[in-house]
């Protein structure tokens, strides 16, 4: 046995040939008492409705749980259109997150210095007392303004609120401006309308999907690789441009193997032929758009050979993907993509595939991109949250007007003191969101949390960012709690319920009872006038034609659209909310603010001799950094490795399966050795490894110091001036075969 | 009645949601796994190819596992599904040797276990949990004596091939390519 599995971990990183992807052994025999005989679980089964928390698609399933109260698999609902009754590998091993026991499991206060993972226990009323009084002095110092929040998850609603009957709307997510703000932008300043979540792409329609750098497939968001994968059935065309061969280029009539850091060269040169071959969709463009002669002059010398010595992709297959493209309009996607912030020009880049797919007439067509239908569903009745003072925005004048949502980046920006602001963040609530592993530039978010008065972690796990708290408050995790009502945005509108399936492990509690609890501290119940969430779901539900009773039993609950108004129909006449009402081929708000009007491609530093771009990317089977420590998961896959061309290892003298460190161009080196897997699937001239390892936190005791961190590696970010995203991919590594004096393993 | 699978290498993404539906189905510990994934990269940068293929138990019509098993443990259900029964297995370990696919592994407990097509469910009406879950829809499952079952249809229309024919094994998982 030993042998087999030894073998098969092995060969994950063997070159060519056969590789398996399966992790290493640990047999947990205390891991759940659950009989061995499958017939003997099914007597007396239960479930119950949820919605996932393992990552942002949101599926919703059902959880099972044998008559012992165990939980014995988590199985997606039939009726839900994020996961159509199948949940990806993350989701069917959520379980591992209510097992797992390193959880945190009581309130604590810290004794020790921030980062040192010095706590003691306390009660919640304690722990809730010191947050409460420090958030009043802080708000009497220096303005309740001076408090945000960061947040990645489903509890972010309740502290939000929390936070607003305050008085700081300074809420803010590392999803925005580190990772989709750039599309949302750039597609809200062409057709009026951002993407979402999830996207509204109609993959399942479409006859020619383009994938730019969009690993789907490794990218495991639910819905869009079942829909690619029932695209492929149908016969469609994929195109992915990527330096590396991934999984999705695996299944592409095209693949492209582009120069790393050049793809709006080839986006300009896919314009410059549609446009000049007259491949474009006459009557829309005409019909829908605003500015098709400045972009028509503009891309004007922006030819396939021009892009071909920045792109090294070649002309004729620029203009052969280009008329595959045209062939499939309007039932065509060029991706937005979704972690997009790469290079610091990202809104520019996605705004080239905005005017892509608008020249193709792709938006608000089948096989494009479609209109979808939300539910309105009413907030529970409460007091009209105060205006604040001042916002984030206030200190960064004239910056970043064009962000539409709180930049997590900037929150950490204005919390080191500058002479310039009058006021920084004294005090950080972080839910969800291990900043650490989740914010480029370590040294400045250390900086930052090293100028708090105060910070409070909730969390479920103790993630890096739990050490730096001056207060821990544990939260349940999803399969122990009710949340909000889940309104996705999608081709029906449809409503799903969580609901706890255990009661919570430990001293631990739902993020909606920790909110509240505070929200009476501070002297503001009246702001949370419910006694407990099923009485305030229950109204809410009633007022959408449901109940909790009905969505206890259901879990998923489908409407109709009211207009069918899915795609646009023939002709129609539409008006989109731009300053035109017309789908921007030239930005009339990027001119206003003092931006290009139309993409222009800037060249990005290569790597220097030596050094190779760190590329980096998601595994099916993890979300970021939240799962590394889920037995379940990491059963599957324990650590990352780094993709190596055979060319780069034969120069570095290196082998399959050798820990290496990792040293980039500031002269950061990686605390964590990683094994390295020579592969063909990688260019010459970068490395690859999936982000969310090389953990340092040692109470996570299954993934500490397993793999290597990108996120330690990127200090140097390039800043989207038009909405402050983070660019990550132009960070440089070399290889370092001898444990160096920085590394802590 | 004759239980069969194909597995689409065209749209399987390896994303082993197979490997963890089966183990929480059938309640498989930790650090061991009744199905995987095999990934195989042909050719050079930037001509390269890639199958991704989920592996099992092959449920084979002409199985060595069973012909070698001392006790009778391993035997052969209705439609061809290849089972152990935990409590006449001596843990001796033949049928692992004897098996060109690898497909079994001793369990903790003492006795040698694999992939059952998840006859549990198969018996109810229900798809194996690995079908069952597959956000590809990449994995067929049914019986290949009745012509116009999902699997039969689909080997009726798709090119396809066995893994390691030259065993002489018989084997029922069809990988279509």
């Amino acid at each position: 046995m030993a042998n087999r599995r030894q073998f098969l971990k092995l060969s994950t990183i063997g070159i060519g040939g056969m590789t398996v992807g399966l992790g290493a052994c640990k047999y947990i025999d205390d891991f759940t008492e659950i009989k061995n005989n499958p017939d003997e679980l099914t007597i007396n089964l239960t479930r119950t409705p949820t919605y996932c928390e393992v990552c942002f698609w949101k599926c919703a399933g059902w959880v099972y749980k044998t008559k012992d109260g165990h939980i014995w698999k988590i199985i997606g609902n039939d009726e839900d259109q994020h996961s159509n009754g199948r949940f990806c590998p993350r989701g069917t091993g959520g379980v591992g997150m209510y097992y797992d026991e390193d959880r945190l499991k009581t309130p604590l206060i810290r004794t020790g210095k921030r980062g040192e993972f010095k706590f003691r226990e306390a009660s919640w009323d304690e722990a809730l007392d010191l947050v409460a009084e420090n958030m009043k002095k802080i708000s009497a110092e220096h303005g309740a303004e001076c408090i945000a929040l960061l947040t990645h998850g489903s509890g972010g609603k309740f502290f939000g609120d929390t936070l607003k009957a305050f008085g700081s709307t300074n809420i803010a997510a590392p999803s925005y401006a580190q990772c989709r703000g750039p599309r949302e932008v750039a597609f809200t300043n062409t057709f009026g309308e951002g993407i979402g979540s999830p996207e509204r792409t109609d993959i399942r329609d479409t006859k020619c999907l383009v994938l730019i750098g969009s690993h789907l497939g490794e990218n495991m968001h639910n819905g869009q690789v079942q829909e690619m994968s029932a695209a492929i059935d149908k016969g469609a065309t994929i195109i992915t441009v990527d330096p590396r061969f991934s999984v999705a280029a695996g299944k592409s009539k095209y693949w492209l193997p582009i120069k790393p850091a050049t793809d709006l060269a080839l986006l300009l040169a896919w314009i410059h032929v549609i446009i000049y071959e007259e491949w474009y969709d006459k009557r829309y463009v005409e019909k829908y758009t605003f500015g098709f002669d400045y972009l028509k002059e503009h891309v004007r010398t922006m030819t396939p050979e021009w892009a071909y010595g920045k792109t090294t992709i070649q002309p004729d297959i620029i203009r052969k993907t280009a008329k595959e493209m045209a062939n499939a309009s309007p039932a065509v996607i060029i991706h937005p993509g979704r972690h997009v912030t790469w290079y610091g020009d990202d809104t520019q880049r996605l705004r080239a595939v905005a005017i892509l797919n608008a020249l193709l007439g792709s938006w608000g067509r089948r096989g494009g991109f479609y209109a979808p239908s939300k539910l309105s569903v009413p907030s529970y009745p409460h007091p009209e949250f105060p205006k604040p003072a001042r916002t984030w925005r206030d200190a960064f004048p004239g910056k970043y007007n064009l962000a539409d949502e709180t930049l997590a980046s900037g929150v950490c920006d204005a919390t080191i003191p500058s002479i310039d602001r009058s006021c920084n963040f004294k005090m950080w609530i972080v839910n969800g969101t291990n900043l650490i592993n989740t914010l480029p530039d370590t040294a400045k978010t250390l900086e930052a949390i090293d100028a708090l008065d105060f910070i409070v972690v909730v969390d479920t796990m103790p993630m890096e960012i739990v050490s730096y708290a001056d207060v821990v408050l544990p939260e349940c995790t999803y399969l122990e709690r009710y949340d909000a009502i889940r309104v996705s945005p999608h081709r029906k509108p449809a409503i799903a319920l969580r609901m706890p399936a255990v009661e919570p492990k430990y001293n631990t509690k739902p993020a909606w009872w920790i909110a509240k609890q505070l929200a009476e501290k501070l002297g503001l119940g009246h702001f949370v006038p419910y006694d407990n969430i099923e009485e305030m779901l229950n109204w809410q539900l009633k007022e959408v034609g449901s109940s909790l009773e009905e969505m206890q039993k259901i879990g998923v609950k489908t409407y109709e659209r009211e207009w069918d108004d899915l795609y646009f129909t023939e002709n129609e006449d539409v008006e989109f909310f731009t300053n035109t009402g017309k789908i921007e081929l030239y930005s009339s708000s990027f001119v206003e603010q003092g931006f290009d009007a139309m993409p222009n491609y800037t060249e990005h530093p290569q790597p220097p001799e030596g050094f190779y771009r760190l590329n980096y990317g998601r595994a099916p089977m993890h979300t970021f950094s939240r799962t590394a420590n889920n037995a379940n998961l990491t059963d599957l896959m324990e650590e990352n490795v780094l993709w190596v061309n055979p060319k780069v290892a034969s120069l570095w003298n290196l082998e399959n399966a050798q820990p290496v460190w990792l040293i980039n161009q500031d002269g950061i080196v990686s605390s964590f050795p990683i094994k390295v897997r020579i592969t063909e699937r990688i260019r010459w001239d970068s490395v690859y490894m999936v982000h969310g390892f090389g953990h340092a936190q040692k109470q996570l005791t299954r993934c500490y110091g397993k793999g290597a961190s990108d996120t330690q590696l990127i200090s140097n970010v390039m800043e989207d001036p038009i909405m402050g995203g983070t660019g990550m991919r132009g960070n440089f590594v070399s290889f370092l075969t001898e444990k160096p004096e920085e590394a802590i393993l | 009645m004759r239980y069969a699978m194909a597995i689409d290498t065209k749209k399987c993404v390896g994303c082993s949601d197979c490997v963890i539906a089966c183990q929480t189905e059938n309640n498989v510990p930790i650090g061991y796994c009744r199905d995987w994934i095999v990934e195989v990269t042909d050719g050079t940068y930037p001509q390269l190819e890639m199958e991704i293929r989920s592996e099992r138990c092959n449920h084979c019509d002409n199985s060595p596992c069973v012909r070698c098993c001392p006790t009778g443990a391993s035997h052969i259900v209705e439609g061809g599904i290849v089972l152990v029964t935990p409590n006449e297995c001596i843990g001796c370990g033949a049928c692992i040797a004897s098996c060109p696919y690898d497909a079994r592994y001793p369990h903790p407990d003492g006795h040698v276990d694999k992939c059952t097509f998840c006859v549990h469910r198969v018996e109810k009406g229900q798809q194996p949990a690995c079908v069952g879950v597959c956000p590809t829809n990449c994995l067929y499952f049914g019986d290949l004596d009745d012509p116009k079952s999902e699997v039969s249809e689909i080997l009726k229309t798709r090119k396809y091939k066995t893994l390691i024919p030259q065993a002489g094994t018989e084997p029922q998982l069809y990988f279509l390519i």
